[in-house]
């Protein structure tokens, strides 16, 4: 393992992230107190409380999870992406390096972004909100889970990615009507019959799901199912992943 | 003399079916500059990218210092620096960090002492910290060449440096280039100019359609550039050459209607008195004679041509 490398990549790609740090810090913080203006309070005071819990902190997991999500998947895509773009790619390939300490170093940056994404609106939450957390501990891991696996996805769809529209296109098209219909701001709960069963084919409802239950202790699907979900996810990218690097795929001619 | 790069017998098909190189073999000697020498789409690039990883042989093997590429591929590619043809590089980087993730990439500590030595042996130290956005081509090229160094190769591709380049920045070039083989490395550079391969390669390769058609000493091949040829029509056609005329490098061209001598100017005698008085004694009547200079460029456009003809006829 060529860990000096590793830490190269990681490195690079950080310090991209560190020298817009303003800009990283201020938009979510915007965004998310955007969020809690339109949904909290707007719609908020008709709902008032879903499952015993204020709407308003009802809200901030599927808040959170949007973010992570969307900032996994651009930052990993884009990283990956933009050698290719500008053609700087041909170091990758002939550095004495294999593809898994590329993903490392590409996919390790665009989680920790994603992370630092996460905890800023968890943090500007708790100014509108009274969070609470009930496990501490499965929050974590659904949030690093979440970061690890959508950066894998954001790194496959990169790579795939011939011109920017198509970089654009799965967030857009896909992981965004996802997310937000798979309760990030109801409980599926609150859907009509058939909804509900449309929504189990959701797979964003399995980690939100999961990622409430560690605050409030309420989910819409079992725990162990949601785990089973965002585990599975991670390793079925892992698996593309894997292809991609033993067939070259779209890397190496 | 030890050689470093081993191309064996390298082979590269396309996805689309395209056979851009056809089985060369090639040992590149360490210490010397080699350059590659062919026409656009030659197969130069794919050569070079085969050999540091960029894209995958379909048959045949590459070993550098003895590590194969592909099973030894990390000990292989830690001796190997590569600059592309195409500029690239991160526009918002300033030239300093861009050169020192290039180290860290292979896997190497920094070192800022090592660095320093190559933008000042490059002239870029005064530009370390300026974006390499805000550079002209030349210093681009050179930041590229100060990447490709970074990690102190002993093999140093160039893909066709001075492609595009004004007259005054190509000199600067070769005195760079002239500077890292007296530093020791092993310097492999592709161009289609001629000129170039002759002011500062040590050997020739000629490469074209795929094939490597030959690999020289520079100075044997300009030895060949002295020679001229004595062009002879003949009244009649020969079928072969004369028993007599066996003693002189004579071809037979034109289905027999003209004889070739190749002679040395740079020899004492040419020899050229001794052939007529000989054709004149079988009997051979000369139509008329002509003489050329045999150039580079013509041993190149020969060899070029040849094999096409060869394939045709295969
Ligand atoms: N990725 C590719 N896919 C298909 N054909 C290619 C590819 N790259 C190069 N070729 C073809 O291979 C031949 C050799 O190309 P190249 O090695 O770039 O030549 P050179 O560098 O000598 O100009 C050309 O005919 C080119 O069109
Ligand atoms: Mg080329």
């Amino acid at each position: 393992m060529n860990w000096t490398a590793i830490a190269a990549i990681y490195k690079f790609e950080m310090a991209r992230f560190f020298r817009t740090l303003a800009q990283s810090f201020i938009s979510p913080v915007i965004s998310t107190s955007l969020y809690f203006v339109v949904f909290g309070a707007a719609i908020g005071s008709r709902i008032d409380q879903v499952e015993g819990v204020s709407y308003g902190a009802f809200i901030v997991p599927g808040l959170v999870m949007l973010s992570v999500i969307t900032q996994a998947i651009s930052n990993a895509s884009f990283g990956i992406y933009f050698p290719k773009f500008i053609g700087t790619m041909y170091e990758f390939l002939s550095a004495p390096i294999n593809f898994l300490e590329i993903v490392m170093g590409f996919v390790g940056a665009a989680a920790t972004k994603a992370l630092f994404i996460g905890i800023v609106i968890l943090g500007t939450a708790a100014l509108f909100v009274d969070l609470q957390i009930a496990h501490p501990l499965a929050m974590l891991s659904f949030l690093l889970l979440t970061c690890l696996s959508f950066s894998l996805m954001g790194f496959i769809i990169g790579i795939w990615a011939s011109n920017f529209e198509q970089l654009q296109l799965v967030p857009l098209l896909v992981v965004t009507p996802l997310i937000f219909l798979g309760g990030a701001f109801y409980s599926i709960s609150m859907l009509p019959p058939f909804w509900q069963t449309v929504a189990l084919f959701n797979p964003v409802v399995y980690l939100i799901s999961g990622f409430r239950w560690s605050f409030y202790g309420l989910a819409d699907v079992p725990i162990f199912v949601s785990l089973l979900a965002i585990g599975g996810f991670t390793v079925i990218c892992m698996g593309v992943i894997w292809w991609i690097f033993r067939t070259g795929w779209r890397i190496r001619a | 003399m030890t050689t470093i790069v081993e191309i064996d017998d390298l082979k590269k098909v396309y996805d689309g079916g395209f056979e851009a190189l056809k089985g060369g073999s090639l040992d590149i000697r360490e210490g010397e500059i080699l350059a590659l020498l062919g026409p656009n789409g030659a197969g130069k690039t794919t050569l070079i990218s085969t050999v540091c990883g960029i894209t995958n042989a379909t048959s045949g093997s590459v070993r550098v210092g003895g590590h194969d590429i592909v099973t030894d591929f990390r000990a292989a590619r830690a001796m190997i620096g590569l600059v592309p043809q195409e500029i690239s590089l991160e526009p918002f980087e300033t030239v300093i960090r861009a050169v020192r993730y290039s180290r860290g990439l292979f896997g190497c500590k920094r070192d800022d002492a090592h660095i320093e030595k190559v933008l000042r042996d490059l002239s870029l130290w005064d530009k370390r910290n300026a974006k390499t956005m805000e550079l002209s081509g030349g210093m681009k090229r050179r930041v590229l060449i100060a990447k490709a160094l970074s990690h102190q190769p002993r093999v140093l591709f160039l893909d066709e440096p001075t492609a595009g380049v004004d007259v005054e920045l190509r000199r600067d070039m070769w005195k760079v280039v002239a500077e890292l083989k007296a530093s020791g490395v092993t310097i492999i550079l592709t161009t289609h100019y001629i000129e170039e391969a002759e002011a500062i390669a040590d050997r020739i390769g000629v490469i074209s359609g795929g094939q490597l058609l030959l690999v020289e000493e520079k100075d044997a091949l300009m030895q060949r550039l002295g020679q001229k040829q004595l062009c002879i029509e003949l009244q009649q056609s020969l079928n072969e050459l004369p028993e007599a005329l066996a003693d002189f490098d004579l071809d037979l061209c034109d289905d027999g209607a003209s004889l070739v001598y190749t002679y040395d100017t740079a020899a004492e005698r040419t020899g050229i008195a001794r052939l007529i008085a000989a054709l004149t004694a079988e009997g051979l009547n000369v139509r008329d004679i002509q003489t050329r200079q045999k150039s580079l460029e013509d041993i190149f456009v020969d060899l070029v041509h040849n094999t096409g003809n060869k394939e045709d006829a295969a």
